[in-house]
């Protein structure tokens, strides 16, 4: 028999608030957390603007001494601290007694580090040989080792979140870290909830956290034109499902949940916020560059999941959309979701709050799934803001503009990655 | 949990000693060394000017026609996990869409990918290029020429280079595969978690066969200086490379960088037995739990590894008598070949150790695919790798180091893998299928 897995806790960062209260009343409102770019100097590039976290201090999330031992931790560790603080908080496990570390892992969908931009990108232009047209490795190294340093070549590992996450609270039980693209942290839950259902852990720390709001990162999606490039009004930028959306809007951020066996839960005696019923993860195995064309790596998730968790189509409330609010992701996933659920497409409310708080990438997937946890505890639907101009491929009901009343027991949340992984989840109200 | 027992069906190494099960077996029983000094650019000025380097390597010789024009957008470690794959599936019997797209005999929703990938590495060339033309009159890289006019000069698809998921991506498409697919980025623990995970993703019916690996290449300006800073590359050794690195030595003093990795594949056990698959082991346990010091390096107590072998026992159900052999991650740095000798001996005493990386480097992400393919050799072809360049065993590191090659009938294998910094550890035990 398989082990039921619930949710303990959560915490996250993000653009619209240093924590899980502030950032879902912000969503509720309606805010967008979208302004010009600050971090680098963006005012040339092809996009603006992004979805920054501002004001971000880890010291106000740890104290002296751990503060000191995680001080060297990239943007998006230390948002992954934070918003691990949080969850850990909210789970009460700061004031358990007799937890085995042991059993207690992590398993996050957490981005690389920042590149080292400033001293990368001076001694390679110094190096360069423009008789040549290439690199002078034997100048470019005696630079290197003067510039660089490394501490901020380790911080930059994509498993230097859950390092740190794991000093902080000392987890000795399983520790992974995913990254595949847009998907990553859907799929660390459903990986986590594996590990706990087939007893490998107890507890799980999972979630992910990124940052790409860096020269490089805005230069890659650029060149991939995927960003929207709507200089002149990036608080309506991020337009999933609208006839006039153009590319999705960088954003970053952590989102962090804490999984438990329903046993260890109650044992301790936590409070159940909502239980992780079913899991589907699939590849779409069709071109690097595109979706495929019929949305079917989408649709088999959303199905496996729907099995896994052994409720039918018509169990589901609400549909947290990987919407990213480029024009092929949204058509495409409307179709997927079509195809999976048939008639009944037309009558589960879908959003993407991606129109709020930007595309997180690595991270996305983690902070949606504590939405659809808040939406059931409030019974309410977060909305798609600058959802205005129907697109006549894009015609299910996607909550546009306000938050919506419902009755929300069982939430499904998809995330795609950029390579062709999908990943779906499905989060319920907690019965026991 | 489900009675779906796992084994290994087919092996893709690629390393510098050999590519394909049959090379590379040979080269670890002949004890071959695959350092050298770098050719793959000039290496005057690096402290560490040696590489276990792959020559000769072309990727289109593993790619289907029809996909050879997406190798423009394959990073050097995307090449080697496409090339292991091919290997793999190949050396399997399986036909997969890029084997035998007419006589496809694996449903492709069944069929799931898991490959452990690095920090993948820029090309400096390519990058470089571009950023000059954003340089401004006064000699100075100008980050508003770039945003502005400089970063036309990198290829649309720039990006796509470098992303980690894009070795599982490519592999997806080239074989057809839309089963559960899964990037783990955990430093030199990749592989071994990537494996581990697909192993569960067979059990627990989530796919019938996958293809679980890593693979990386550090052979790059950047890879080099990084490993470098993070002190864990030899420089004492530049001018003789096949000495260079010695796990478990007294002499030794770092690693040497290099590129590689395998692709394994595994397979439900009664799928394998129906179609008279060759059986090289069965995965039947992992363990894996984390460690650090101070600096985030890994933790020199060793405790972290000796409670992923305990967990691994446990998982297998066996015994620390039960094994037989240890295939260490030890790639021939002081501290940490000597917390990971003592905590093998602390749990498992006296077995015969070994470790394969004196012969091709260490290769980050791809490095535990290849010790999980030579523990499965062992099991298969009866033998105990030698340890190159092990002369005199250091007393910090109190085992049983393999000095010679052996025959013996191996029917337990446990290998393990841990990660520089960042702290993941994970240990899996292969055994001789029954």
């Amino acid at each position: 028999m398989r082990r039921r897995v619930v949710i303990t806790g959560l915490g996250c960062v993000t653009p619209l608030g240093h924590n899980a209260e502030q950032t879902w009343e912000n969503i509720l409102a309606g805010k967008s957390g979208i302004d010009y770019t600050t971090i680098f100097d963006a005012s040339t590039y092809p996009t603006k603007f992004a979805a920054e976290v501002k004001n971000f201090d880890l010291k106000n999330f740890l104290d002296g001494q751990a503060y000191d031992s995680h001080k060297t931790a990239s943007r998006n560790a230390g948002f992954a601290l934070a918003a691990a603080v949080e969850a850990w908080k909210n789970a009460e496990l700061n004031k358990a007694d007799n937890i085995d570390k042991d059993r207690i892992g992590i398993y996050l969908g957490a981005g690389e580090g920042p590149l080292d931009f400033w001293p990368c990108v001076e001694i390679a232009v110094q190096a360069w040989n423009p008789e040549k047209n290439q690199l002078d490795t034997v100048k470019w190294a005696e630079l290197a080792y003067q510039r660089l340093n490394a501490t901020a070549e380790r911080e930059q590992d994509a498993n230097m979140s859950a390092a740190h996450i794991s000093k902080l609270f000392d987890l000795r039980g399983p520790n992974f870290n995913c990254l595949t693209a847009c998907a990553a942290s859907t799929q660390a839950i459903g990986q986590a909830t594996e590990l706990i259902r087939t007893g490998q852990a107890d507890i799980m720390v999972t979630g992910g956290a990124h940052s790409m709001i860096h020269p490089f990162g805005v230069t890659g999606f650029n060149r991939l034109t995927a960003l929207s490039t709507r200089n002149d009004d990036p608080a309506t930028a991020s337009r999933p499902f609208d006839r006039t959306r153009d590319g999705f809007v960088i954003a970053e951020g952590a989102g962090i949940l804490i999984l438990e066996s329903e046993e260890s839960a109650k044992k301790r005696g936590a409070k159940i916020l909502a239980e992780i019923a079913g899991f589907g993860s699939t590849a779409d195995a069709f071109r690097i560059t595109d979706i495929h064309e019929t949305g079917r790596g989408g649709t088999a998730a959303m199905e496996l999941a729907i099995k896994d968790a052994g409720i039918s189509e018509s169990d589901i409330d609400y549909i947290s959309a990987h919407g990213t609010a480029t024009t092929e992701n949204d058509r495409i996933e409307t179709l997927a979701v079509k195809n999976a659920l048939g008639e009944l497409a037309y009558k589960i409310p879908m959003s993407s709050i991606k129109s709020m708080l930007g595309h997180l990438i690595a991270a996305a997937g983690a902070v949606e799934a504590i939405a659809c946890i808040l939406a059931i505890r409030d019974q309410i639907l977060p909305p798609t803001i600058n959802c205005k101009e129907p697109d006549p491929e894009c015609d299910l009901d996607y909550v546009p503009n306000e938050p919506r009343k419902a009755k929300v027991e069982i939430c499904l949340s998809n995330s795609f990655g950029f390579g062709g992984q999908n990943d779906t989840i499905i989060i319920k109200a907690y019965k026991s | 949990m489900s009675d779906r027992r796992v084994v290994i069906s087919g092996l893709g190494p690629v390393s510098p000693i050999g590519i394909g099960r049959q090379a590379f077996a040979e080269a670890i029983k002949s004890g071959a060394i695959g350092i050298k000094r770098i050719t793959a650019f000039e290496p005057d000025s690096f402290k560490s000017q040696i590489a276990g380097q792959i020559d000769d390597f072309k990727c289109r010789d593993y790619v289907p026609k029809s996909y050879r024009k997406s190798i423009k957008v394959m990073a050097r470690d995307i090449e080697l996990a496409v090339a292991a794959a091919d290997v793999a599936v190949r050396d399997s019997g399986i036909k997969t869409k890029a084997i035998d797209p007419d006589n496809v005999d694996v449903d492709p929703t069944r069929l799931g990918v898991n490959i452990g990938a690095g920090l993948i590495c820029a090309d400096l060339n390519e990058l470089t290029f571009a950023l000059y033309s954003a340089v401004d009159d006064d000699g100075k890289f100008s980050l508003k020429k770039w945003g502005s006019t400089g970063i036309n000069n990198l290829t649309p698809l720039w990006l796509l280079k470098y992303l980690p998921n894009m070795l599982s991506s490519h592999v997806t498409i080239i074989h057809d595969a839309q089963a559960p697919s899964n990037s783990i980025t955990c430093g030199e623990a990749a592989s071994h978690l990537a494996i581990a995970e697909a192993f569960h993703t067979i059990r627990s019916d989530r796919a019938d066969i996958c293809l679980a690996g890593g693979a990386e290449s550090k052979i790059n300006p950047m890879g080099l200086v990084r490993q470098d800073l993070m002190g864990r590359l030899t420089h004492s050794h530049n001018d003789n490379p096949s000495l260079a690195v010695r796990p478990f030595d007294s002499n030794r003093d770092g690693t040497a960088i290099a590129e590689g990795g395998a692709i394994i594949v595994l397979e439900d056990a009664e799928r394998a037995k129906s179609r008279n698959a060759k059986i090289y082991a069965e995965i039947v346990g992992m363990g894996s739990s984390h460690g650090v010091n101070d600096k985030f390096e890994f933790d020199s107590d060793g405790r972290a590894i000796s409670r992923a072998i305990e967990k691994a026992l446990q998982s297998a159900e066996m015994k620390a008598d039960d094994i037989d052999l240890v295939i260490g991650f030890a790639a021939g740095l002081k501290e940490q070949d000597a917390a990971e000798a003592q905590a093998i001996k602390q749990v498992l005493g006296n077995v015969p150790v070994s470790s394969i990386k004196g012969q091709i480097g260490c290769n980050g992400a791809g490095s535990g695919a290849l010790d999980i393919t030579t523990a499965a050799l062992a099991i298969s072809d009866n033998f105990i790798p030698e340890t190159v360049n092990c002369e005199n065993i250091d007393n910090d590191c109190p085992v049983n180091v393999a000095t010679k090659l052996q025959q013996k009938q191996i029917n337990a294998v446990l290998t393990i893998g841990y990660s520089f910094s960042g702290g993941q550890v994970c240990a899996v035990i292969l055994k001789r299928y029954e």
